[in-house]
């Protein structure tokens, strides 16, 4: 138990690192896009709360990662829809069309 | 428990995998060649992911989170639809949904576990559960505030802050304690509540203009604490998923601080909208130069560059599309039009290239702001539709002013300027804008849409 949490704490910080070294270098103009990309990454945490519904080992948790699952699911669905919709509009000024 | 069980092990490889094409899904969005590619590879990403975790070997149940599944989706669906205007507040709904997802796990560990919880345990399940409800009430007022249900003035009252550090700090002396007891299962409801009550006290005396960074911070906060769910569910995707969710946030909060010449432990500490200090005072009337919008189209058909700054005002007024056709029309007579972006114009950041580009306006023509400074100068008409405070050149020039030190688009360095504004009410922080009375100034009153829209009509009607 122990040594997992060193391990996680090895993975959090190079995690962190990356994640600041990647960003850094998402040009401004996606910012908007940015966000609703990592808030959809962030709802793996239906992971978790699909063991927790799914194990059924009380009513309270069985409920409560079931709600969980539904808010999860629609952070997924929605933030990566909506972020292809923002993406699928930043055209580069091509060849003009008259 | 240790007996590796086959989908076990099938179920880390899904996890490792994912993990390597969430990072290249935001390395993608470097550039907006890449981007739909990154959208793509986190979407595979996280279908393996969840397709794994469904092989789990403790699941006995399938129809609840079928439901679930599909519920989630329904809701999803339109959230992913919404108007591109409506964008800020969706992603603090979003950013809402992502913390009750992180408390509400968080919640039923604790239960599940108690009284046995070892103290690393709870002191990662303290933080999860104390960032996910801050996160959930607050995101929900910003919510609230960007969709207009509630009052969006900042409401501020004496001793504020000391009154909202003092309810958050109640909450981690409580989770302290638990800590230390995991046995006084009757404390754990006071480490969600109390993180409730702050969420809501830390928006109150947000405005607007604050919005962008408050949006990066609560989006901050949300990668944090699912990162913290990862400690507490031993799972590596779900702390690096929360670690890169959770630098995203705090880079952009940074910028954005930074973009508001706000410290960055002013904006740690939830103090925004401190600085309402009314200097309007002064603002008795002193004369102004106006013009109608066929001497503006005039003056702006004669240029050979022009520079488009957009702000909140023309979001409002939902200008973007005849700003478009200005742009056309601009073009097709030969004048190079550019937009100069201030990173927090708007009411989250980006979202003044989101609506550009909604509005079919190529992303190469719209500049950051370094690059939109290093403009100026060569530029014959600066046109200022909507954006107030972050043209002021009081901020370059004028010490005692609220505003002093944050960098602005330098507008004034044009030949000409001309600024689109209902009237010559003062901006968001209530500080009056002496580039109105600049003699190179001209102010063309109107709503943005209407006085955009008069403009094309000139130009094109005068063209042939």
């Amino acid at each position: 138990m122990k040594l997992d949490l060193i391990t996680s704490l090895y993975v959090f910080m190079l995690a962190g690192f990356i994640g600041f070294e990647v960003i850094r270098r998402v040009s401004p103009l996606l910012h908007t896009p940015l966000m609703s990309l990592t808030n959809a990454l962030d709802a793996i945490a239906v992971v978790g709360a699909i063991i927790l519904a799914g194990e059924h080992k009380t009513t309270f948790a069985t409920v409560l990662g079931t709600i969980a699952i539904v808010s999860a699911t629609s952070n997924i669905v929605g933030g990566f829809l909506i972020t292809d919709r923002m993406l699928k509009m930043f055209k580069a000024s091509g060849p003009k069309k008259s | 428990m240790m007996s590796e069980l086959p989908s076990t092990q099938l179920i880390e490889v899904t996890y490792l995998v994912a993990s390597a094409l969430f990072i290249l899904s935001l390395k993608w969005m470097s550039s907006p060649a890449t981007a739909r590619r990154g959208v793509w590879a986190g979407e595979v990403g996280m279908l393996l992911a969840i397709a794994g975790t469904l092989l789990h070997h403790g699941i006995v149940d399938y129809k609840w989170l079928a439901a679930a599944l599909v519920l989630g989706t329904i809701i999803g669906i339109p959230l992913g639809k919404v108007a591109m205007t409506a964008v800020p507040q969706r992603t603090a709904l979003s950013h809402a949904f992502g913390a009750l997802c992180v408390t509400l796990v968080g919640t039923a560990e604790f239960y599940l576990r108690a009284p046995a919880v070892p103290k690393f345990m709870m002191a990662v399940l303290g933080m999860e559960v104390i960032l996910g409800s801050l996160t959930f009430t607050g995101s929900l007022m910003a919510a609230g505030k960007l969709q207009e249900v509630l009052p969006q003035r900042p409401i501020t009252y004496k001793g504020q802050n000391i009154v909202n550090l003092m309810v958050l700090a109640i909450a981690v002396v409580v989770a302290v304690i638990l800590v230390m007891h995991p046995e006084k299962i009757y404390l754990y409801p006071l480490i969600v509540i109390l993180p409730l009550i702050f969420g809501v006290l830390m928006i109150i005396p947000i405005g607007g203009a604050d919005m962008p960074t408050v949006i990066s911070l609560l989006n901050s906060y949300a990668g944090l604490s699912a990162a913290a769910m990862g400690f507490v569910l031993d799972n590596k995707l779900l702390i690096i998923a929360g670690a890169l969710d959770g630098a995203s946030g705090f880079i952009l909060s940074v910028n954005m601080s930074k973009a508001m010449n706000r410290s960055f432990s002013n904006v740690l500490f939830g103090a925004f909208g401190q600085e309402q200090a009314s200097a309007a005072a002064g603002a008795e009337a002193r004369p102004v130069k106006s013009a109608s919008p066929e001497e503006a189209a005039g003056i702006l058909a004669a240029a050979n560059k022009v520079v488009i700054v957009p702000g909140y005002g023309m979001a409002v007024s939902q200008a973007q599309h005849k700003v478009r056709e200005l742009y056309d029309a601009l073009t097709k007579r030969g004048v190079d039009v550019r937009f100069g972006i201030h990173p927090v114009a708007g009411r989250m950041p980006g979202h003044m290239n989101v609506l550009l580009a909604e509005a079919d306006i190529p992303y190469d023509k719209l500049m950051e702001m370094d690059d939109a400074n290093g403009d100026f100068a060569q530029t014959d008409v600066a046109l200022v539709i909507g954006a107030n405070d972050v043209t002021n050149p009081a901020a370059r020039t004028d010490a005692s002013s609220p505003i002093y030190g944050m960098p602005i688009l330098d507008v004034d360095k044009a030949r000409t300027v001309m600024v689109i504004k209902r009237g010559m009410s003062a901006g968001f922080a209530g500080i009056d804008n002496p580039l109105y009375y600049d003699d190179k100034t001209l102010m063309l009153f109107g709503d943005a849409k209407g006085f955009v829209g008069s403009i094309v009509r000139e130009i094109s009607g005068g063209g042939h």
